[in-house]
């Protein structure tokens, strides 16, 4: 079947797609966008979320299907003119990556957090980021990335 | 494989009844598990997320209709005050974006012992709505889910709704796992107060092939209610009262040993949360009412 989506603004229409595979494989394989990761294949690691509809979802549990005539943003999508989003500036200057495969994931989350919530709580932070495993980091950096961003957002910047 | 994308209820019921081996498909936080790890090549889907009719939530003389294809998200958001032992149960699943996706008719769908959803609504005496392209009928959730991951859902047939009757008083729900997000209950409990009708009703999950009710618990704790004249009085549950229900819930539970826990720390974990929520829920209504 031919898909047709929107990614990060742009209209994509990926061919020969077959029914059963999910958007996260069609954006990496097909669209190349590679930034959402695959890992877990289950919504256990949140290393695929990307915003549908300006929902955030894990793409790896999203059929294809399911996405025709949809809006999706990824990671890749976050930038604005070749120019860091500031959540990414944050998980950068807060050495909030360190192998840095859990990051697009995180910073997609954390974008929807403080889409939604200007001035999040640590409870709250936790709570937003729960869906997405960091192995290396220990969380504690990647908290002072959400924080520092926060602040920034608030300060204007 | 073939995908149907019905955008109305009528064309996703003839969909299924011309062809009623195609599974149903709404956030996909089971089903596409299933096909990533290709432990299931069904030979068609029907995408369910965009029939409109699925999707919302209504009022219905002193019920809660709710939508097959509501998520928890939007449980959470929108329907607290009318079904919070269920809203409850709703933040506690998966993370952001499993609320984000998965819906209360997939829960019940899925029918696993372990459906967070499943003992709210059971406590709360929870109807299924099922439809196929010509009839449509309403099962109690005790009939409706019949083992395991198995229901009386009829291969013609989707399920349309659940209608939760609205709570007349405070509702509670816990669950034990290894850590609060992302977590398959281990044992879980929910609990309902009727104080117009002195009633305690229970749900159990993951103690048991399917939800189940802890009936002697229930009778155990209105005897005690109604002999102390606590409602009217809104006085406090004697401790020993709470434990006796806490080890009746316990003994209600049937739970097995598997990967998640023992059916000796399944056992215990459920009599106190049992006597927990009991507690939380009691402390509220004296509260409220006092």
């Amino acid at each position: 079947m031919n898909l047709n989506l929107k990614v990060n603004g742009r209209e994509h229409e990926a061919e020969d797609v077959w029914p059963g595979e999910s958007l996260l494989h069609v954006l990496r394989e097909r669209l190349g966008q590679p930034g959402s990761k695959n890992a877990c294949e289950q919504g256990e690691c949140g290393s695929c979320s990307v915003y549908l509809d300006e929902t955030l979802v894990c793409s790896c549990l999203v059929l294809a299907a399911q996405a025709e005539g949809r809006e999706v943003v990824t990671v890749e999508g976050l930038t604005e003119d070749g120019d860091l989003h500031r959540v990414q500036e944050a998980y950068l200057e807060a050495g909030a990556v360190q192998c840095g495969f859990c990051t697009p994931g995180l910073v997609v989350s954390t974008h929807s957090l403080l889409s939604r919530n200007v001035d999040p709580s640590d409870a709250e932070i936790r709570e937003a980021l729960a869906g997405n495993l960091c192995r290396c980091t220990g969380y504690a950096k990647i908290l002072d990335a959400v924080r520092l961003a926060a602040g920034r957002a608030q300060g204007g910047g | 494989m073939e995908v149907v994308s019905p955008s109305g209820l009528q064309e996703a019921l003839d969909a299924k009844l011309e062809n009623p081996s195609a599974v149903p498909l709404a956030g996909g936080t089971d089903l596409m598990v299933d096909l990533n790890f290709d432990r299931r090549r069904p030979d068609a889907i029907i995408d369910l997320t965009r029939v409109t009719e699925l999707a919302g939530w209504d009022r219905a003389d002193g019920a809660i209709r709710l939508g097959a294809g509501i998520t928890y998200a939007r449980l959470v958001a929108e329907v607290a005050p009318e079904l919070p032992g269920l809203a409850i149960a709703a933040r506690t699943v998966g993370s952001p974006q499993i609320r984000n996706r998965g819906t209360v008719g997939g829960n019940l769908g899925t029918a696993s012992p372990a459906g967070d959803a499943l003992p709210p609504l059971l406590a709360a005496g929870a109807q299924v709505e099922l439809a196929s392209a010509t009839a449509s009928r309403s099962l109690p959730l005790t009939a409706f889910i019949t083992g395991p991951k198995t229901t009386a859902l009829e291969p013609s047939e989707l399920i349309t709704a659940v209608l939760v009757p609205v709570a007349t008083g405070p509702q509670q729900f816990s669950k034990i796992g290894t850590r609060n997000a992302m977590v398959i209950a281990v044992t879980s409990f929910a609990l309902a107060l009727h104080p117009e009708r002195h009633g305690v009703t229970t749900g159990i999950g993951s103690a048991g092939p399917r939800p189940l009710v802890a009936e002697a618990a229930e009778s155990f704790v209105e005897g005690v209610l109604e002999e102390e004249g606590l409602w009217d009085a809104r006085g406090v549950i004697p401790g020993a009262a709470a434990v006796r229900f806490g080890e009746l819930v316990a003994d209600a539970g049937q739970p097995i040993d598997d990967v998640r826990g023992t059916i000796r720390y399944r056992r215990h974990a459920l009599g106190i949360l049992a006597r927990r929520t009991l507690g939380w829920a009691w402390d509220d209504f004296r509260k409220v009412s006092g």
